[in-house]
């Protein structure tokens, strides 16, 4: 049995996974069923003054008969009163001691509305707060979410207005919504975060009914865009939790999330540097209960490795994360198709010849059976046929020795850069 | 409601009983199995069907909710393949070909094709339109799925196409010989439907050779189509056949798809006689109009049967009782010339004969005799034999001979397909190769009448 226990930057949780701040954590009685049920911590649907919702809000996005393959909301911050919610943080807290329980807080860019809030969710005994600078629908209207989520300087700001009253840790939640998320992270480092957390959701249209031509979703005929997330986002999410931990200014720990749906991507998103995941998409299709699998799976999954802790983890593949200029252009992979686990489905077969290199064909063998065979003088290994196989273990991309020595885009340009000082005509 | 045993069948309500048996798929499981197939490149299960549908491509049709091009696509290559989604042998053909019995389960392939052509039916769609008018005619003797697909391919060439169909309805077997809880009506007439569309004129009730002469059709029309098929079952050759109580299994099933479902069966002991699709046809059709006791009796064993296994499984569930090796040899019946009782005798397997079958050889004094209220004659079924020499055409016992490329006869403007050309030897007769053979008369006929190549619309 591993250490699946947390702690991210002081905040502590019996393990990695949290409840993200959405609908599963709008409520005392909803956290405390999570509770029981085996969620490490929540981070409570984000406070602030209360606000109106619409209806409808969500929308999913389905894939070849798959439910949700990523999920849409026009929903906004908690709508329910503040004493309402600090009395339920408060009970919660006392029934579970052990489970990490986080304030999202979301207010009026003032410095006077940040030290009134956090003062009180504090007093109320949460164990972290969590600035919510991501929300990019509705919020952002007013200035707040990912609007003020956008700007560094704004996040820094208020960041460092949190600081100057906060006694437990400080989270940045950042929005996807901008072109590079090192620029806010790194802000929020220097107003004194304590910790970022990423990714909220991404600006979305979930889709227009091709009858009614409304927007989905709609309400009374009329979209705005919304929030996307689940399973569909987990790239980007990866991504951004991935160029973040590489960053030599952003030095602090990150709670990761978008996408996760199982221990596997849990795995992912701490091997690429995050201490700890948050799950919203997933709990609000299955429930609760799907946190059983997510620790049981990282368990077994940590004995079989032989890793006595979660926390060693963390960041373990940080480091083979880096610039497309560090890529070795020598390395060569090619196609090789068992043929005895193959199917003949012909899928490779006519992904590489309409649109990758011509270079798997379709011959007999000597008792005239379909075999297909890669042309390995032609392959470039684009993986694209055994992306495209439906069977495992019926091509396999294999290293390819070529004799050369490895040499970096990057290396090659030093290299040429070092020649052409040395005034010699390199075209002839 | 009264059921007998673990059929399910009602002994009330005869006429539940013939209800199609096999639900479709619902619009979900649809959704899911379609998304399921590969999309294979030069799939194999499109190889394995004789109409060769473009299997793939209906499916992802299905996925992407065109139900209707999924329709088009099935019913382009195969004028009766809403039928063919439900009596084709399928594990025999495009499922038995799917890569997926290699590496999880085969795609349902025939489900997914019942459920677009449903589609179809179901919203009225018309999914053909008549070529151009090339100014030439061709007569399509016999209305069954091989006619039915020479006239909706010719009509869509260009050529005026009348369709000389004996029975009151065309569709041949589809509409009176396939048992209506495997096959209902309205589907093969959906399909007769789809022809008649085409500017095909169907002249039922008309029976060449008798009310219209081949040497009328031959003087009027540029080509002749023959595809009457296959006649009644014939005789046993055994004492008592012309008894009370013993039917002619064609005859058997026809009836119940052309009137009501009668009672006379309602606790009775049947015996069925023969062991391929019309015996499995006729056993079950008697099972489900309440008879207490079906038993088909079979002079060779399991494994010599033409019928499919799951034909073989259907009827089990209906407690069909197999006899093998049993060789009725005479019908029994009482003064007022009602059968009573079959007798059989015991067989046993000999050589080989033609047909690679083992010959089955009478065991001395294993006579006995089996009390019967009815008796379905079951044997396969008998050549139109003098109206093909009438016609003058080349046949071998009855099985009209043909170019194997361009399916002509012996006389180059007569054309045959589907069972009227099916020798023995080859299984059991199938609905789909008709079609192909209907398809491939009008690719011949074209090429022979009219070489310039027309676009199909
Ligand atoms: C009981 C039974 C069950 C079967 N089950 C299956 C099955 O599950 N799957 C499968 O694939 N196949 C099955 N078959 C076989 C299949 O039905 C035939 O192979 C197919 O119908 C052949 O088509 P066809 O057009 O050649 O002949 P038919 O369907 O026999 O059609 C011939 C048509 O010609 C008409 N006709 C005959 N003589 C004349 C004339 N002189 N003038 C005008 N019209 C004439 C007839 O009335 C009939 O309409 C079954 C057959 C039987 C008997
Ligand atoms: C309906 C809905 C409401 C949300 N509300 C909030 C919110 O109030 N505050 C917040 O910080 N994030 C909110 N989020 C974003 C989630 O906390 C989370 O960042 C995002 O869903 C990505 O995780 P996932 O892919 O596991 O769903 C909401 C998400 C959804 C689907
Ligand atoms: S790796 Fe790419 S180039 Fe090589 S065989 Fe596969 S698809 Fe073709
Ligand atoms: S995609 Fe895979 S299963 Fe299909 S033919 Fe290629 S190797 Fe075989
Ligand atoms: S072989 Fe199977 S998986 Fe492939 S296209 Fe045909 S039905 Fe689909």
């Amino acid at each position: 049995m591993a250490d699946l226990s947390l702690n991210l930057a002081g905040i502590k949780s019996p393990n990695p996974f949290w409840l993200a701040s959405a609908p599963p954590t709008n409520s005392g009685y909803q956290v405390q069923r999570a509770f029981e049920a085996g969620w490490g911590g929540a981070v409570w649907k984000t406070l602030g003054e209360p606000i109106l919702n619409v209806s409808s809000r969500f929308a999913a996005v389905g894939f070849n008969g798959q439910n949700v393959a990523g999920f849409n909301n026009i929903e906004l911050i908690t709508d329910r009163p503040l004493e309402v919610n600090l009395k339920e943080i408060y009970e919660t807290k006392k029934k579970f001691p052990n489970h990490a329980i986080i304030a999202s807080l979301m207010v009026e860019p003032t410095q006077e509305k940040w030290h009134e809030i956090v003062k009180k969710v504090e007093d109320v005994g949460v164990d972290g707060l969590e600035l919510n600078f991501g929300c990019p629908h509705g919020m952002a209207e007013r200035g707040m979410g990912s609007a003020s989520g956008q700007v560094p300087e704004l996040v820094e700001k208020q960041t460092a207005w949190v600081k100057e009253v906060a006694e437990t840790p400080v989270i940045v939640k950042l929005t996807p919504n901008i072109t590079d998320i090192t620029f806010t992270a790194e802000a929020a480092v220097k107003g004194g975060a304590d910790a970022v957390s990423m990714i909220n959701t991404i600006n979305s249209l979930a889709g227009v009914d091709i009858d009614t031509w409304d927007t989905i979703p709609n309400v009374a005929g009329k979209g705005a865009h919304g929030g996307y997330c689940g399973p569909a986002v987990k790239p980007i999410a990866l991504n951004m939790v991935a160029e973040c931990a590489r960053h030599p200014r952003i030095n602090v720990p990150i709670s990761g999330m978008g996408g996760v749906s199982s221990w596997r991507e849990a795995v992912e998103f701490m091997l690429m540097g995050a201490t700890g995941v948050q799950v919203c998409t997933a709990a609000m299709h299955h429930g609760f209960s799907i946190v059983e699998d997510m620790k049981d799976g990282l368990n077994n999954y940590l004995d079989e490795k032989g890793i006595n802790s979660v926390m060693d983890l963390v960041g373990q593949s940080v480091e083979k994360y880096s610039d497309w200029g560090n890529l070795d252009l020598n390395h060569q992979i090619v196609a090789k198709i068992n043929n005895d686990v193959c199917i003949n489905c012909n899928k490779c077969h006519i992904a590489c010849e309409d649109t990758s290199h011509q270079c798997i064909d379709m011959l007999k063998d000597e008792q005239g059976n379909d075999i297909l065979k890669v042309r390995e003088e032609d392959c470039v290994g684009c993986n694209l046929c055994s992306i495209v196989c439906p069977v495992d273990g019926a091509i396999d991309m294999v290293e390819y020795a070529n004799g050369k020595p490895p040499m970096t885009w990057n290396e090659r340009q030093a290299a040429i850069g070092a020649v052409s000082s040395c005034d010699v005509d390199l075209i002839k | 409601m009264t059921t007998l045993k673990s059929k399910g069948i009602s002994l009330e309500n005869l006429k539940l009983n013939f209800e199609e048996v096999h639900d479709g798929l619902n619009a979900q499981e649809a959704m899911e199995e379609s998304n399921r197939c590969l999309y294979c490149y030069d799939a194999p299960c499109i190889k394995a069907c004789p109409t060769g549908i473009d299997i793939p491509k209906f499916i992802k049709k299905i996925a992407s909710g065109n139900l209707k091009g999924s329709a088009t696509t099935i019913m382009s290559a195969n004028p009766v393949g809403a039928s063919c989604a439900r009596v084709c042998p399928t594990e025999e053909l495009c499922e038995g070909a799917c890569v997926l019995n290699h590496s999880t389960e085969p795609i349902v392939i025939g489900d997914l094709q019942r459920f677009a052509t449903d589609w179809a039916i179901k919203n009225e769609q018309i999914l053909f339109k008549p070529g151009e008018k090339n100014g030439r005619k061709v007569a399509v003797v016999g209305g069954g799925p091989a006619g039915l697909s020479a006239a909706r391919e010719l009509a869509r060439f260009g050529y005026e196409v009348t369709i000389f169909e004996a029975a009151e309805e065309a569709g041949g077997l589809d509409t009176y010989g396939i048992v209506s809880f495997r096959l209902p009506q309205d589907i093969s007439r959906w399909e007769v439907d789809q022809v008649e569309k085409l500017d095909v004129e169907i002249r039922t009730n008309t029976r060449v050779g008798t009310d219209v002469t081949f040497d009328e059709l031959a003087e009027q029309y540029d080509s002749i189509v023959l595809t009457i098929g296959m006649g009644n079952v014939p005789m046993l050759g055994i004492e008592g056949e012309n008894l009370e109580g013993v039917h002619d299994a064609i005859e058997f099933v026809k009836r119940t798809k052309s009137g009501a479902i009668t009672k006379e069966l309602l606790g009775k002991n049947v015996v069925v006689v023969g062991a391929g699709n019309t015996a499995i046809d006729a056993a079950t059709c008697a099972a489900r109009k309440g008879a207490a006791d079906v038993k088909i009796v079979y002079r060779r064993t399991a494994k010599e049967m033409t019928a499919y296994e799951f034909e073989y499984d259907f009827a089990k569930q209906d407690d069909v009782e197999f006899n093998w090796l049993t060789q009725p040899i005479e019908i029994i019946g009482d003064n007022t010339g009602k059968v009573t009782q079959l007798k059989c005798v015991k067989m046993d397997l000999g050589e080989a004969d033609e047909d690679g079958r083992r010959r089955p050889v009478p065991v001395e004094n294993s006579e006995f005799n089996i009390e019967v209220d009815a008796v379905i004659k079951a044997i396969g079924q008998s050549r139109y034999t003098d109206l093909i020499e009438g016609f003058g055409l080349d046949h071998e016992g009855g099985v009209v001979k043909v170019d194997p490329e361009t399916l002509q006869t012996s006389n180059p403007n007569v054309y045959a397909a589907g069972d009227v050309i099916f020798a023995k030897g080859q299984g059991e007769a199938m609905v789909v190769t008709a079609a192909q053979q209907g398809k491939e008369i009008a690719m011949a006929i074209h090429k022979q009448l009219d070489p310039t190549p027309t676009a199909i619309i």
